[in-house]
């Protein structure tokens, strides 16, 4: 028989592991999806890998699907790290992309345009983060639920603007109109997307780390999150931390629509973002809401995808798999954290 | 007396290199009260735990009525009459009194059995005086009705061994009394019981027999225990003599706190009402009263937690201006919080974070919003060592370390910094002999360094030992001060009734 027994420490080397161990269950369990779609597997993986890692212009596509979920895992891992349940990037991000699309859009010199993208990107998102925050702090709304739900209202808002009021009139598609040409990101290797934003994204990662681990605001966010009972009594003002890491998550979120619309799609339409900002919430969970684990987390969820959409080119499988892997990944993870807290345990023989 | 209930032979387990238990015997006969006793580490909790099937001993066996029993999860151990009161409570606190009773008992047809269950609470409540309300949430509970809900739902699962870990740590003095009364009540039906305690002279009033275990051995067995000395017994349990601390006479200053008029309102619990007092340089006060007459209210108002809605506070001569635990530590109040693990420290992170908590954002620990992991590391690991907490070091787990040396640690943070006054609640709850001589010796030494403190506290015997002067709260208000002199149990207790407060 074997049970569960608590550890009173955890090996530093679980760190690694774990969201190695996590990713490779996932993979074997979908392998058997894969086999019931009639592909063989190691031909399969083999097409994902070589399509999302194989020649440079794959890792550039990989790096650049990567970088909103870099912003977005980031987001995620500093919200989680204050116990502020921020499952709100999805709409944060949205906003950031409109608002950044709308500044985009004025003739003016490019760095300013993309300066001022960022800046007001990086705002609205704030802005709309600090809505479940505020409610919460204020009110006690149950921030999951109110963040949640705001992606919602942020989708459909999106959608009736571009349905509406903002639709390109140019092309007469529900898009909006596109941003200056000047305003586009410079893209760093001639024929291929890797744009700025790319490089803003894994500088981040490091930078947030950096605000966490050695900032006394990133100290205050930690202890409000493990405990703001001791957190308030050690003169922390919990609701003011609150409402800061909701600010910098929100911002951070912004950040990835900012990217996406000035270096891929230089306007905003409704799939702008195939669910980034959830997609977010597994990367912060694999990187165990360490942002510099948040860069690596990111590109493999990157990697699955840019990978998926080759592999169902070549044998057929649905491209869905890789929305099944990355939940199936998250799953894997989050059991595979019982074992940081817990061991497997042998016991005598059953009675 | 008759064959034993329960019998542990031989009982080893280890933690890595921690030998916690050490080859233990231990056996409770049916109607037997035993004393199971030790510091803090002892060994006390987890030979119980192995007890309830919580943990699997490396070696050794386990008896019931003469018996090997296979006791591999608390259902084993249940399905076996032995019922475990956790230090820590384990009830659902959304579900009232009588859910949480039934969780986990079958009723027919899968349905709660609520006339069954209320009977069996009745019963139970006739026979030993353990009364609860069945409707009421546990939320609504204080600790003691929870504890009782914790007996109750024991005895409701048939238990005929009961297991009590440290139950009286959480009690105030008169909740303690109705405890005993049950506890011999039960005893006297025959149920056998395991009381687990530091403190002596409840042991003494209370077991018919003790197991003293030291470092996870058995270091003793007491056949009288109302007959032997606390002296002897505490010996037994530290190896050595413990000699009183020794307090020497001083002249107190200056006041270094000052409470005029203070009234507050809007707090849960009892608020205060137009409270004055002060505290001298080199000066001791005891604040003495039943729990619940507004001593919370008055840490709370002393450490910056809550705003008087009247009347004024002063700091080394100086006015408080705003109630916030940063103002006060600046004008040089040092703060020890009444629950260590919830209030004072963050158990998932480092020791040296919780150390550092209060004073993170000072020249101390960090520069214009950047930490200094430097002089945090290099100030947790002197602390450490000036008060011999006991830890593998500084990035330890603050939740790895045992009460003891946590509130080592809560009082090393504070005198690190040379406060002119101290305020402390219940400084050495759950703490063994051992370490409540240590903080008391602390304490001693900083009053003849001419700091004023304010002792918090429900055990008269360590305040009349500590203080100089002792105010008496109730309901609300200072009933009376006492200087040392004065005082005795009787008087304070007296004052603690409200009986002399009117006249
Ligand atoms: N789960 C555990 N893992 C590692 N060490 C433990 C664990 N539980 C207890 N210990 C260690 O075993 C010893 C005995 O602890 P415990 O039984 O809790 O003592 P007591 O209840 O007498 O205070 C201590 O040194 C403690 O640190
Ligand atoms: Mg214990």
């Amino acid at each position: 028989m074997f049970r569960l027994e608590a550890r009173t420490s955890t090996p530093a080397w679980f760190n690694l592991a774990l969201p190695l161990v996590a990713i490779a269950v996932a993979l074997v369990l979908c392998s058997g999806l894969i086999a019931v779609a009639g592909a063989g597997v190691i031909e399969a993986y083999g097409v994902m890998l070589s399509a999302s890692l194989g020649d440079s212009y794959a890792i550039t596509e990989t790096l650049v699907r990567a970088a909103p979920m870099i912003f977005t895992g980031l987001a995620v891992a500093i919200a989680f790290r204050a116990k502020f349940w921020n499952i709100g990037a999805e709409g944060q991000l949205l906003a950031g992309a409109v608002a950044s699309c709308l500044v985009g859009a004025i003739p003016m010199p490019g760095y300013l345009a993309m300066l001022l993208m960022a800046v007001v990107g990086a705002a609205a998102g704030a802005l709309i983060a600090l809505v479940p925050a505020t409610l919460r702090v204020k009110f006690k709304v149950d921030d999951v639920v109110s963040s949640l739900l705001l992606n919602s209202v942020i989708y459909y808002a999106l959608m009736a603007l571009i349905e509406g009021p903002w639709k390109d009139t140019f092309s007469g598609y529900p898009i909006s109109p596109p941003i200056e040409d000047s305003a586009n990101f410079p893209v760093l290797i001639e024929g291929t997307r890797l744009h700025i934003g790319v490089v803003v994204a894994l500088i981040a990662a490091p930078v947030c780390w950096f605000l966490i681990a050695r900032t006394t605001l990133g100290f205050r966010i930690r202890v409000t999150g493990e405990n703001p009972e001791a957190a308030r009594y050690g003169g922390i003002n919990v609701e003011r931390v609150l409402l800061s890491t909701a600010l910098l998550s929100g911002a951070l979120a912004g950040l990835a629509g900012v990217g996406e619309v000035g270096g891929v799609h230089f306007q905003v339409m409704s799939d702008i973002s195939p669910g980034y900002g959830y997609s977010g919430i597994v990367v912060a969970m694999l990187a165990r809401l360490n942002p510099l684990g948040v860069v690596p987390a990111a590109i493999f969820l990157a990697a699955v995808m840019t990978g998926a959409e080759a592999m169902s080119r070549a044998t057929g499988v649905p491209a869905f798999l890789s929305e099944v892997i990355q939940g199936t990944a998250l799953l894997a993870m989050l059991v595979a954290l019982l074992f940081t807290a817990y061991r497997i345990r042998r016991v005598g023989a059953p009675a | 007396m008759s064959a034993p209930l329960i019998q542990m032979r031989g009982i080893t387990k280890s933690f890595g290199a921690v030998k916690a238990n050490d080859s233990v015997d231990l056996s409770v006969a049916p109607g037997e009260i035993l004393g199971l006793l030790g510091e803090n580490g002892a060994g006390k909790t987890t030979l119980m735990n192995v007890l309830f099937g919580a943990y699997a001993p490396d070696a050794g066996e386990i008896l019931i009525e003469g018996r090997p029993a296979a006791i591999h999860n608390s259902a084993d151990a249940l399905a076996a009459g032995i019922g475990m009161v956790h230090q820590h409570f384990h009830l659902a606190p959304r579900l009232t009194v009588l859910e949480n009773l039934l969780i986990g008992i079958p009723g027919k047809f899968g349905r709660i059995d609520r006339a069954g269950g209320l009977a069996r609470l009745n019963e139970i409540g006739r026979q030993h005086g353990l009364n609860l309300d069945p409707d009421l949430p546990v939320s609504a509970l204080s600790v003691g009705e929870q504890q009782r809900l914790e007996i109750i739902k024991a005895l409701f699962r048939g238990a005929r061994l009961l297991i009590l870990d440290e139950p009286t740590a959480v009690l105030a003095p008169t909740e303690v009394d109705g405890l005993f009364a049950a506890l011999r009540s039960m005893a006297a039906q025959g149920l056998g019981i395991i009381f687990i305690s530091h403190k002596l002279n409840e042991v003494r009033a209370l077991t018919h027999r003790c197991v003293v275990l030291r470092h996870g051995k058995v270091a003793g067995r007491v056949d009288h225990p109302a007959e032997t000395t606390s002296a002897q017994m505490a010996k037994l349990m530290c190896g050595h003599e413990i000699m009183p601390p020794i307090k020497e006479v001083s002249t107190p200053g200056a006041p270094v706190l000052t409470l005029d008029g203070v009234s507050t309102s809007g707090h849960g619990g009892t608020p205060l009402r137009e409270v004055s007092l002060f505290v001298r340089a080199g000066e001791i006060l005891g604040i003495a009263g039943v729990s619940g007459n507004g001593q919370r209210a008055l840490a709370d108002v002393i450490s910056g937690m809550l705003s008087p809605s009247a009347g004024s506070m002063t700091i080394a001569g100086k006015a408080v201006a705003q109630f916030s635990p940063r103002e006060l530590q600046a004008l040089g109040l040092g703060r020890i919080p009444e629950d260590r693990m919830t209030t004072g420290l963050v158990t998932n992170l480092p020791l040296a974070d919780s150390m550092v908590l209060p004073r993170i954002g000072t020249e101390a620990f960090s520069r214009k919003g950047l930490l200094d992991p430097a002089a945090i590391r290099a100030f947790a690991e002197a602390q450490i060592k000036a008060y011999d907490i006991r830890c593998p070091g500084p990035m330890t787990r603050a939740g790895a370390l045992s009460g003891g040396n946590l509130q080592k640690a809560l009082l090393a943070r504070e005198l690190a910094f040379d406060p002119k006054v101290l305020i402390v609640s219940q400084p050495t709850r759950g703490l063994d002999i051992g370490a409540a001589r240590f903080i008391h010796e602390k304490f001693l030494a900083m009053r003849a360094k001419g700091c004023g403190i304010i002792v918090i506290g429900e055990d008269l015997e360590e305040l009349l030992m500590l203080c100089d002067r002792i105010a008496v709260m109730y309901e609300g208000r200072v009933a009376g001060t006492l200087s040392s002199a004065d005082a005795t149990v009787a008087r304070l207790g007296l004052l603690m009734t409200g009986a002399e407060g009117r006249a």
